[in-house]
């Protein structure tokens, strides 16, 4: 018994240390961006911010908060557009069983694999003449390209576990299909639309491709041209950098504590109740 | 993610096959919906199949019309350039950019893919066995996969800076010179590798788990009595019954990797001197990355990836389907 839990303590000390030499380069990201200008080019370079500045951040609140605010906005915005037309078609593939159903299957499928590069220049030729190249729409529309098949996906997963019964219920109640979409399917799904928003709203955040193709230039930037701006103009405020980087991250740190549960809550209701 | 695709595909064969057999057979008149459902079914998919045909068909459309015709800055605006076919291709293909770009795209791709598998499966296995923290640390091995790109390649950009970062510094504190990982021509490719095996760890290490998780403990159990070894256990019950997921592991992992973009040209734009340039970096660059964009050859560029994507899709496809009915 004892040497059984020696053992475990020592997959336990390997497992931590093999998660250090996974996260280093977070942890360097968080070094950086509180080292001071004078120690930037030291060498070797300091482990720890001993003498810790938060000048960084400050640039940060100076510089980067109209971008922040535009990624913000943008970011939002594919998540209304990503849920509002994913989750009517989860409902119908899974509940409604069209026909033709396998041929939009498919299309979502293949539409996931087509290279951002790709569509990032298909869109800038349609939105120069349309007049939409860095506008926020613009951006939320090509964003929401990223979320739209796997927010389908999930949906369609989830909704499939929803018993027949309780739609059964609700039709004999004299509801039509909107209602019962409306009233029954969608409070159910909360745990999918908190899903896809969060997954629809971290991949519209770091987007850079569609970001540098269509709103570069613009009067409304998102943070993430707003960090290759700072490392394209040769600047040398790592920390400032870093701390943007640092800022930039905090969506992904809040779906790692938040999402944790949905997603797994999402991926079982899809895999063990159908 | 990967248990709801196989899901959504199963049933759709279903549907299909429950439409396309002949009238008679009980189950499939059973499954055959009254018109009005239908009508509601194809309402609440309407908004998804327009979007799909407006902002997936229609830009990929303009792409290959791009591609077909010789634009200019100026005819780009007005739209009336002249159609010339394979023009485009041709020069692409006599570009002597193309050679590297393939065999680049190729490299990154199939070292990238060996590496992420490896270290995923490695990990995947050794979180398998349940100690404390293990859902914990497993969590936090998510955070390179979440963060954007760009922070991801910033942060590896000034690690592997060649007078400041702290990598070279290691390599000092052990007795290794500097190396010019992203200035010199034979370390470009090999540090863009580095950052997005770095990247892509974390999914390989979270499919390959929910895979291991599906292997009845008894099967170990009945191996252990056999006087099987940890090594022989991994190789005659872990690997084999792991091959499944293996498979879809590793072919989405080759169509993610086929269209990685942001870490290559943010690190390194592709140089120096195109060394770790790819065919999603050149496709940037001809369109983008000049003052006198070829929109034409960079669309070029990129429809020979959609293709390869595509066709690498549909054995992905296949593979699932296989896997589903049997």
């Amino acid at each position: 018994m004892s040497r059984s839990r020696k053992r475990n303590w020592v997959k336990t000390t390997i497992g931590v240390a093999l998660t250090g030499i996974m996260l280093f380069p977070v942890y360097w990201m968080l070094n950086v961006s509180l080292t001071r200008d004078q120690d930037m080019r030291k060498s070797p370079p300091d482990l720890l911010p001993l003498h810790g500045t938060l000048a960084g951040y400050r640039t940060v609140l100076d510089e980067q908060l109209p971008y922040l605010g535009t990624s913000l906005v943008i970011g939002l915005g594919t998540v209304v557009l990503t849920v509002a037309l994913s989750a009517p078609a989860g409902y119908a593939l899974a509940k409604l069983r069209p026909r033709g159903a396998g041929i939009v299957n498919f299309v979502l499928l293949a539409a996931q694999m087509i290279p951002g590069i790709i569509m990032a220049m298909g869109f800038y030729a349609i939105y120069l003449q349309l007049g939409l190249l860095q506008s926020v729409p613009g951006l939320i529309v090509a964003d929401s390209t990223l979320a739209v098949p796997f927010g389908v996906l999930i949906f369609t997963a989830f909704m499939s576990g929803i018993p027949g019964e309780l739609l059964q219920a609700a039709t004999t109640d004299g509801a039509g299909p909107l209602r019962t979409f409306w009233s029954v399917v969608l409070p159910i799904s909360r745990n999918a639309v908190v899903t896809v928003s969060l997954f629809a709203f971290l991949w519209s955040w770091s987007d850079f491709v569609f970001a540098s193709t269509l709103g570069g230039g613009g009067a409304h930037e998102p943070i993430t041209l707003g960090i290759y701006h700072y490392i394209g103009n040769n600047n040398q405020q790592w920390n400032a950098i870093m701390a943007t980087a640092v800022v930039a991250s905090l969506p992904a740190a809040v779906i790692l504590v938040l999402a944790q549960r949905y997603v797994a809550a999402g991926v079982t209701a899809g895999a063990v109740k159908d | 993610m990967n248990q709801t695709t196989q899901l959504s595909d199963h049933r759709s064969e279903h549907v299909r096959n429950g439409a396309a057999a002949a009238p008679p057979p009980a189950p499939a008149t059973k499954r055959l919906r009254p018109t009005s459902t239908q009508w509601a079914a194809w309402g609440f998919l309407a908004p998804v199949t327009v979007y799909l045909a407006l902002f997936y068909a229609y830009p990929l459309y303009r792409n290959l019309d791009l591609s077909l015709r010789d634009y200019t800055v100026r005819s780009f605006v007005q739209g009336d350039a002249p159609f010339t076919g394979l023009a485009n291709y041709r020069k692409v293909f006599a570009d002597p950019t193309f050679a590297p770009a393939l065999v680049h795209t190729a490299l990154f791709t199939t070292v990238c893919l060996a590496f992420q598998y490896a270290i995923g499966l490695g990990l995947a296995v050794f979180f398998n066995q349940n100690f404390r923290l293990s859902a914990t640390l497993r969590a936090l091995f998510l955070v390179p996969w979440l963060l954007p790109l760009i922070v991801s390649a910033s942060t590896w950009s000034w690690m592997l800076n060649s007078e400041s970062g702290v990598v070279n510094a290691a390599l000092h504190a052990i007795g290794i010179g500097p190396v010019d990982w992203l200035t010199s021509p034979s370390w470009s490719l090999a540090s863009v590798i580095i950052a997005n095996v770095w990247i892509g760890v974390p999914f390989n290490l979270v499919v390959l788990y929910s895979g291991l998780q599906s292997i009845p403990a008894s099967l170990y159990e009945a191996a252990a009595i056999d006087g099987a070894n940890a090594w022989q256990r991994f190789l005659r019950v872990t690997f084999p019954l792991l091959r499944p997921v293996s498979a879809i592991t590793l072919l989405l992992g080759l169509i993610y990797t086929l269209k990685v973009f942001d870490i290559i040209w943010i690190m390194t734009k592709g140089g120096p001197a195109d060394s770790s340039t790819t065919f999603a970096t050149w496709s940037y660059q001809l369109g983008f990355g000049n003052l006198l964009p070829a929109f034409g050859p960079g669309a070029a560029v990129g429809n020979l990836l959609v293709v390869v994507a595509l066709v690498f899709g549909l054995v992905y496809v296949r593979t699932q389907r296989r896997q589903a009915l049997s």
